[in-house]
């Protein structure tokens, strides 16, 4: 399939913005949707929609089954091993909130430790902040080097009996480097420590399979791999699901209710109380397999040409610069000088370019780096050589406008 | 020239520009004129709340009239100050105070400004205005 009938299957792509292409490189924020996956959420919403689980009439058990299959769906897509083991939530920040809670009822107390990295966004930060208050619990943070890897040997050193959880990227939003995550979690686990992935970024360009990287948790969202907003999706292994209590209580996550107590269903319904995302969670199937679509026709010519023309300008620091060829997914994080990032943002949104200005909801990594903000240009599989150059072309001109 | 001549000189300069990448053009060069904004004005307090990138406004009433000086770390929100240093700057409290800032939407300035940066000319507008009060 070559690049223009893949852009075909996205509509938003063909979007003019003050008369000029648009140029969408906010990829690393959300992906646009596919028109499969609008038809999908157009049928459920259309053809198939009753509440999922509970009635025995014929709407309702088709829509259980397309829901359900979503599940199945997601289960092939990331190599899970059970169907249990995938849990619908909202999104990424959802699926973090919810094991910060729940492995933290269970398994973390006080004088326990939770490791992070400081290359986290905002979302795999404050759930186990919160997690810390409440169990008077400590938060250890991994350094990440000047060019944006991970200090692995810092992670050994903050490993302890008392650590309960690591949770880390699979690839930061910032700085587009791929973690050793597998290195990581055999690290961990040799000291019987869990590991949480946050792979909002890390679904997109990496071919995940849960069971060889072995992680404990994954988590992504639905809306990066083109999928409806408001679908996500936590990956967890059966073993800890079945210990973890209720996150939220409500209807559909319960075996028997009495005013004595109630027993709970088992994961994931246990997981998932009230009612669901019944018209996006299926739109996950059309969205995988567009995923797979892109994944296969997708090469490095873009990636190539970005990081090159990048790091060859002298006036730009470029955050998140790959030691090795297969480090690096298109995710450019970088600050011109003399340049204010808001304004370069600005004025190429003028030029019809949709990139990202500011701290990208990564403060600490901000503080890291010593920067207050951030220019993100992140390409997605659809994105062409052609736009790249354009971009490239763009930023020049707006520097020379600035400085 | 007079804080009516003042205004309209802007709307005419934008409205030699079609494109909104000139008009941002004409933001940086104003931003660039700005007179150099002294050190220890850079304060806390100076700091206009609301706006994306800093800026800070400096005011001084010399003979019933306020002066203004001002700076901000974004080239085209300095550009934006800028131009509403170069209208107000001189002019009396009262002036200030009674004035209904329209000439800013005929110049589409809010239009094209991103939902944030728009908030943070309406700060400016306010802080204007407020001093202006408070020194009638």
């Amino acid at each position: 399939m070559d690049k223009d009938e893949i852009r075909k299957m996205f509509p938003a792509l063909s979007e003019k913005v003050y008369g000029k292409d648009l140029v969408y490189l906010d990829n690393a924020a959300t992906s646009q949707r596919a028109l499969s996956v609008v038809d999908k959420w157009v049928q459920m919403s259309t053809q198939t929609n009753a509440n999922i689980h509970r009635a025995v009439h014929a709407l309702s058990v088709k829509a259980t089954e397309e829901y359900e299959a979503a599940r199945d769906a997601v289960k092939e897509f990331i190599g899970a091993a059970d169907r249990s083991e995938i849990v619908f939530t909202s999104g990424t920040t959802a699926s973090i909130n919810l094991v910060a809670f729940s492995f933290g009822e269970r398994f973390v107390g006080e004088g326990d430790e939770i490791i992070v990295t400081e290359e986290e966004h905002h979302s795999n930060i404050v759930p186990w902040q919160m997690l810390c208050s409440r169990k008077k619990a400590e938060l250890r943070v991994v350094k990440v080097a000047d060019d944006g890897y991970l200090d692995l040997e810092h992670l050994k050193s903050l490993l302890s009996p008392k650590t309960r959880i690591v949770a880390v990227a699979h690839i930061s939003n910032v700085l587009g480097i791929i973690n050793p995550v597998k290195e990581i979690v055999d690290i961990c686990h040799a000291k019987g420590v869990p590991v949480l992935v946050d792979g909002a970024q890390g679904i997109v360009h990496c071919g995940v399979n849960v069971q060889d990287l072995d992680c404990d948790f994954y988590a992504f969202s639905g809306h990066k791999i083109y999928a409806a907003t408001g679908t996500g999706v936590l990956y967890g292994k059966k073993k800890w699901l079945d210990e973890m209590p209720p996150y939220m209580g409500g209807g559909e996550m319960i075996e028997t209710v009495t005013f004595e107590g109630t027993t709970y269903a088992r994961s994931p319904q246990k997981f998932e109380a009230g009612t669901q995302n019944i018209a996006g969670a299926p739109t996950l199937i059309p969205a995988i397999e567009t995923a797979r679509i892109l994944k296969e026709n997708e090469d490095d010519s873009v990636l190539k040409y970005v990081l090159d023309a990048l790091m060859k300008d002298e006036r730009i620091t470029l955050y998140g610069v790959p030691r090795g060829t297969n480090d690096k997914v298109p995710v450019f994080s970088f600050s011109v000088k003399g340049a204010h990032h808001e304004d370069l943002a600005l004025i190429l949104d003028k030029m019809g370019i949709a990139v990202r200005s500011g701290q990208m909801c990564a403060e600490p990594l901000m503080d890291r780096l010593g920067v207050t903000g951030l220019l993100r240009a992140s390409f997605a599989p659809y994105n062409t050589l052609e736009e790249a150059q354009y971009f490239i072309k763009s930023l020049d001109r707006a520097i020379n406008m600035l400085i | 020239m007079d804080l009516q001549e003042a205004k309209e000189k802007i709307v005419e300069d934008f409205s030699m520009f079609d494109e909104w990448l000139d008009k941002y053009e004409y933001l940086i060069g104003l931003g660039k004129e700005l007179e150099e904004y002294p050190e220890e004005a850079r304060t806390e307090d100076r700091l206009i709340k609301g706006c994306q990138s800093r800026v800070w406004l400096d005011s001084e009433k010399r003979d019933g009239r306020l002066y203004f000086k001002a700076d901000s770390d974004a080239i085209i929100t300095k550009g934006i100050i800028s131009l509403l240093v170069s209208v107000y700057s001189g002019r009396t409290p009262d002036e200030i105070a009674g004035d209904d800032f329209s000439f800013l939407d005929e110049i589409g300035l809010k239009e094209n400004l991103s939902p944030t940066r728009a908030g943070g000319l309406t700060s400016m507008i306010e802080t204007l205005k407020r001093t202006a009060e408070e020194a009638k």
